[in-house]
């Protein structure tokens, strides 16, 4: 039921674990439902030079935190707030339609990161 | 570690073994005639039906008139509670059945409920035993079919059938339905005991037998209705050709299944008790659904705090061990396990679980590599899981309080 590409991030997961100098988190989702998502990032110059997780959910959960991790690397926050749940889909070459969900958790993760971060600029 | 398969889903489904399909293939390669034909070709297919259908009445001790061959256990539960529905609506319209049923019962509730009918459903207690006081006030004159599982799939745990049928008995005239589809060849299943029995489902794939191929026990007088309407073929109460070769071998596999029980589930519970003694002793923040002594010889079944079993199955399957889950996520619902949450797990807990079902090829050697790969697995989803950090988090806190 999962691409390749899906079950590669699902058995070597990028990106797994606390980073040890971020200076933004944004968690997501809640036990009940089965997803938990929290995003870890390091910011430097608007720039996120870093990126990390920890998930509690299923092999779609995982390599989508995984994938999304990848793909924010690099980025600026602006162009990190712009990526969009499909964009992730279409990283991991599809994922099936129940699925869907825990590409938008990385999404919404990412954003709540990014947002409890500027929060904390501001202050 | 080396790369090693080994199956522990035998619940699920499992092999067909070497005698009962050396006595399928002459079903269906010399004796291919149609048991409604009075040609030589007809009736020897329609004596190896016949001879099948006495076995397994011999193998339930039952009688050859009350076996009825059907595709499979699905369709066995359907026609027990869709037949007994039809044939008695207008005696009465109150159906009462269980929370753990298996889906074959529990969605046909759920049809017949649309359909007018009033279906209680019976809470159970922590280890999943059935509540036999609710089940004493649930029964009224009105009440036509009690259907109750004797071991549930998933936890694994064993109803007091004797006890349920004969308090079906004495608080209603209801036909009472036993789905015993994981039961068979695991436990006794002897309809002269379960005398309070009127209809036992049963399924081939379940006991090495074929897949496609399952029994409904009608007990001589009990009103039901056909399902699947047709030729006259199984006393006119299940049209359609009879499957030949999969009625001698789910005859043959019920036969050897019985006599080789006793023995066997020793050896089963004996593993599944060693399975189950090492994973709550060695993985922290574990725990047994089900009951302890009341449950299935070949089914264990855990919870793993802080983790998601989807993960944990996936993972299972890349180190060669192949399992099953009550996870939402691998399932369409994306809720977890009806089961597990009748049994008062929390959702969370309920998203963790893990099924191992033992069978015939399963040794001891295997239940340890298990355990190990449990251990690392469980130990690298935690690491991954927030919801072990939180837990890490309130343990710190616990000390500093101290």
């Amino acid at each position: 039921m999962y691409s390749e590409k899906v079950m590669e991030h699902f058995a070597n997961p990028h990106n797994m674990g606390e980073l040890e100098d971020y200076n933004a988190v944004g968690e997501v989702g809640n036990a009940h439902c089965g997803d938990i998502m929290r995003m870890y990032l390091k910011i430097e110059d608007n720039i996120i030079k870093d990126a990390s997780f920890k998930t509690f959910g299923c092999c779609a959960a995982i390599a989508s935190s995984s994938v999304a991790t990848d793909m924010i690397k690099g980025m600026t926050i602006d162009e990190a707030l712009k990526l969009k749940n499909e964009d992730v889909v279409k990283a991991l070459d599809g994922l099936p339609p129940v699925k869907i969900h825990c590409s938008v958790l990385a999404e919404e993760a990412i954003k709540k990161a990014i947002e409890n971060y500027r929060e904390g600029a501001d202050q | 570690m080396a790369k090693k398969e080994i199956y522990l889903d035998h619940a699920a489904t499992t092999y067909v073994r070497q005698e009962v399909l050396d006595a399928m293939l002459p079903c269906m390669t010399d004796i291919y005639g149609n048991p409604s034909s009075l040609h030589s070709f007809g009736q020897r297919a329609r004596k190896a039906l016949e001879a099948a259908r006495a076995s397994v009445a011999a193998s339930l001790h039952a009688r050859p008139e009350e076996i009825f061959f059907t595709s499979g256990g699905t369709e066995s539960d359907n026609w027990a509670l869709r037949g007994v529905a039809a044939a008695q609506g207008s005696k009465g319209r109150h159906i009462i059945t269980s929370k753990i049923e298996h889906p074959a019962v529990l969605n046909t509730a759920k049809d017949l409920e649309k359909a007018g009918f009033r279906v209680t459903y019976l809470d159970v207690d922590a280890d999943g035993v059935v509540n036999v006081d609710q089940l004493k006030e649930a029964l009224t004159p009105d009440t036509i079919l009690v259907s109750i599982m004797a071991a549930n799939n998933e936890i694994g745990t064993i109803q007091p059938i004797e006890e349920l049928g004969r308090i079906v008995k004495a608080g209603s005239k209801a036909a009472f339905h036993v789905d015993a589809v994981q039961a068979v060849g695991a436990i006794e299943v002897n309809l002269e005991k379960w005398k309070d029995v009127d209809l036992l489902s049963l399924s081939g794939h379940k006991f090495y037998g074929p897949k496609g191929v399952g029994v409904l026990f009608i007990r001589k007088g009990t009103r039901i209705g056909p399902m699947i309407t047709g030729g006259s073929q199984e006393r006119k109460k299940r049209a359609g050709t009879e499957n030949v070769p999969g009625s001698v071998g789910f005859a043959k596999a019920l036969e050897l299944a019985v006599a080789e029980m006793p023995e066997e589930s020793r050896r089963l519970a004996e593993l599944r008790d060693y399975l189950i003694d090492r994973v709550l002793t060695e993985i922290k923040g574990s725990r047994l659904n089900g009951h302890r002594t009341k449950r299935l010889p070949g089914n264990a079944n855990f919870s793993f705090d802080y983790i998601e079993g989807e993960g944990l199955l996936m993972y299972m399957s890349m180190r060669g061990v192949a399992a099953s889950t009550g996870s939402a996520c691998s399932s369409a619902s994306l809720e977890p396990s009806h089961v597990l949450l009748a049994i008062g797990l929390k959702h969370e807990t309920a998203h963790g679980s893990f099924r191992a079902t033992l069978g015939k090829t399963t040794t001891k050697e295997d239940i340890d590599y298990t355990v190990e790969a449990l251990k690392d697995v469980v130990n690298m989803l935690r690491e991954m899981s927030p919801l072990y950090d939180e837990m890490k988090g309130a343990e710190r806190q616990c000390t500093v309080k101290k």
